[in-house]
Formats: structure tokens, sequence, C-alpha cells
């Protein structure tokens, strides 16, 4: 499997993810600078957590518009898969790969700690290593999480089975208590209509070794090395 | 022409910020505050000196870039430059 990360000015877990990916698949990803006209071929496209920009305007919404967004959504449009983590995953619904928007959470904080998920679906290349309702641990680290759709959307979004992870608590319970900033549903990440586009705002790439304290982001990966070779 | 754009969440979006400076406001002793909503203002100086040409430039600006569509609204003012 071939990816690349796009690094964007403020970007901040692209050498996160960049390692996430070597150690799951033995293969250094390849940088791409926002300026660059054209993502490479590659089998992957990797949108990672920081703050680009400086979340000027709204989070995300300056990357969207970056030279390379537009061979990013060429290139997805083909079939490319992206997986869009964090501020990624801002960047993706402000450049319409996905629907919605994260707002700022709703207690106004940002908040940094392991959350538990439930894992909404097996039924990607994103997620088939996990098991549909295993609750899996993982870090979140963000000001603006809190997920925001219309009514018809969201309802989009469950009856197409597009919510891909919903916070809840250790018996899988997607509970008021369970939700760290507000979002619509608990919904932690979706997929794209075509289920090629994964945005989540728990960072996957943080729980991918033991020295982490927890590897469960760790089957993502692999559920994406299986997929793609 | 010097175009005043108001960027509001629409009617009916969860407005933290606005809620804070509400609990703020009261507990400075403010009494009867009903709600608070904040928005955001975006000064832009056009070269453009026609009014509706400028005005349809910047509701472009607005629909790109300027405002998300899906939580927010937005209002143009415009005034000789």
């Amino acid at each position: 499997m071939r990816a690349c990360v796009v690094v964007f000015p403020g970007s901040n877990c692209d050498r996160d993810v960049a390692v996430a990916l070597r150690q799951a698949t033995g293969a250094d990803p390849v940088m791409v600078w926002h300026r660059d006209a054209d993502v490479p071929a590659v089998d992957l496209i990797v949108l990672p957590g920081g703050f680009s920009y400086g979340d000027y305007l709204r989070s995300g919404a300056m990357a969207a518009h970056s030279p390379i967004m537009r061979s990013v959504i060429d290139a997805n449009r083909r079939g490319t898969p992206v997986l869009a983590i964090c501020n990624g995953f801002q960047v993706a619904t402000e450049a319409g790969l996905l629907p919605g928007v994260l707002m700022p959470n709703a207690h106004q904080k940002f908040v940094c700690r392991d959350v538990t998920l439930r894992v909404e679906t097996s039924q990607s290349i994103f997620t088939s290593r996990y098991t549909a309702g295993q609750v899996v641990r993982i870090p979140i680290a963000h000001h603006d999480g809190n997920y925001h759709a219309d009514a018809a959307t969201l309802n989009a979004l469950d009856d197409q089975g597009l919510v891909a992870f919903r916070y809840c608590d250790a018996d899988g319970r997607p509970s008021l208590d369970a939700n760290p900033n507000g979002a619509q549903r608990n919904i932690a990440g979706i997929f794209s209509r075509d289920r090629t586009v994964l945005g989540l705002m728990p960072h996957p790439e943080r729980a991918a070794e033991p020295a982490h304290g927890g590897t469960d982001g760790r089957a993502l990966f692999d559920s994406l090395l299986a997929a793609l070779g | 022409m010097k175009a005043r754009v108001h960027i509001t969440l629409k009617r009916g979006v969860l407005d933290p910020q606005g809620k804070t400076i509400a609990r703020a406001l009261g507990s400075l002793g403010f009494a009867g505050i009903n709600e608070v909503r904040q928005g955001k203002t975006v000064e832009i100086d056009l070269a453009e000196t026609d009014a509706a040409a400028a005005h349809s430039t910047v509701a472009a600006m607005c629909a790109k870039l300027l405002a998300n569509p899906v939580i927010e609204d937005y209002r143009i003012d415009l005034a000789e430059g």
C-alpha cells in the first residue's frame, strides 16, 4: 500500500500518522506539501490532524481551498480512499468530501483525553479489522469536534450505515455523559456515501503501538493494509 | 467600495460562545438577557466602484469561503469607499 500524507501549514499529526502507516505497511508514506499541484499516484490519501492555518475563519476552511485539495478531490472521485483525522475531518467537511461541519465543542474547552468509541460497522476498508459493536479506546484532542448537520443529513447517515464511530460509555452505550463535545447523535466519525472517505475526530495514530498506552487504533491501519495491499 | 459582511449562525444552530457570553453578562449583573448570539464581521476594501457588481462578487466570496452554508447565514452591507 502506497500512501501519501498532505501537510498543511499548522498540521502537527502528519509525522505521527506517517509512523503509524510505516509500522502497519512497512513503507514510508509520501509527504505532500499543500502548495503542490497534484497528489502522487497512491492507494490512500491522509489528511492529518493539527491546526491548519491556525484555524483561521473556521477550522479547516482555509486548508479546504489549498491548491492540493483540488487534486485530492479529483483523486477521490476516481476512487482513491481518503482518511481524514481530526483537523483532516474538518478540512474534508469544508471541502465537501463529507457532509456536515465540526463546530466548537459545546462546553467551549479544548478536550484532550482517551474516549471510548463504538465501532458501528466493519463493512468498510477502514474498519474491516474491527467487529461491529466493538468498544475501543482512542484519544481525542480538539476544540472543534462538535459534529453538526441538519436532520435530513443525520437521518441519511444513520439510514445508510455511514456513521463509523460513536462516542459511548464502557458498555457501548452512546450516552450523553460519554459525549465529549456535544456532537449530534454522539457521532465521532462518518463515511462518505461511497465509503471511500472516513473522517473521524479521534486519533487512531496515537493508539497504534504499546508505548502509546493503547493499541486500539492499529486495526484501522491494518484494515487499510488488508484492503489496499 | 467597502463591503462589510456580517456572518451569523443560522437560527436553531447551537451557539456555545453566545451562551457563555450570556452567562458572563448575567454574572456581571446585567439582567433581562433572553439570548446572546455571536457572529463575525469581515471588512473588505474593493477596487470595484459599481455597487451591484461589488455585491455579486462579495456574495460569491461568501458562498465559496467566508460563510459555511451548513451553519451560517450572511448579510452584506456596501458603502462608498
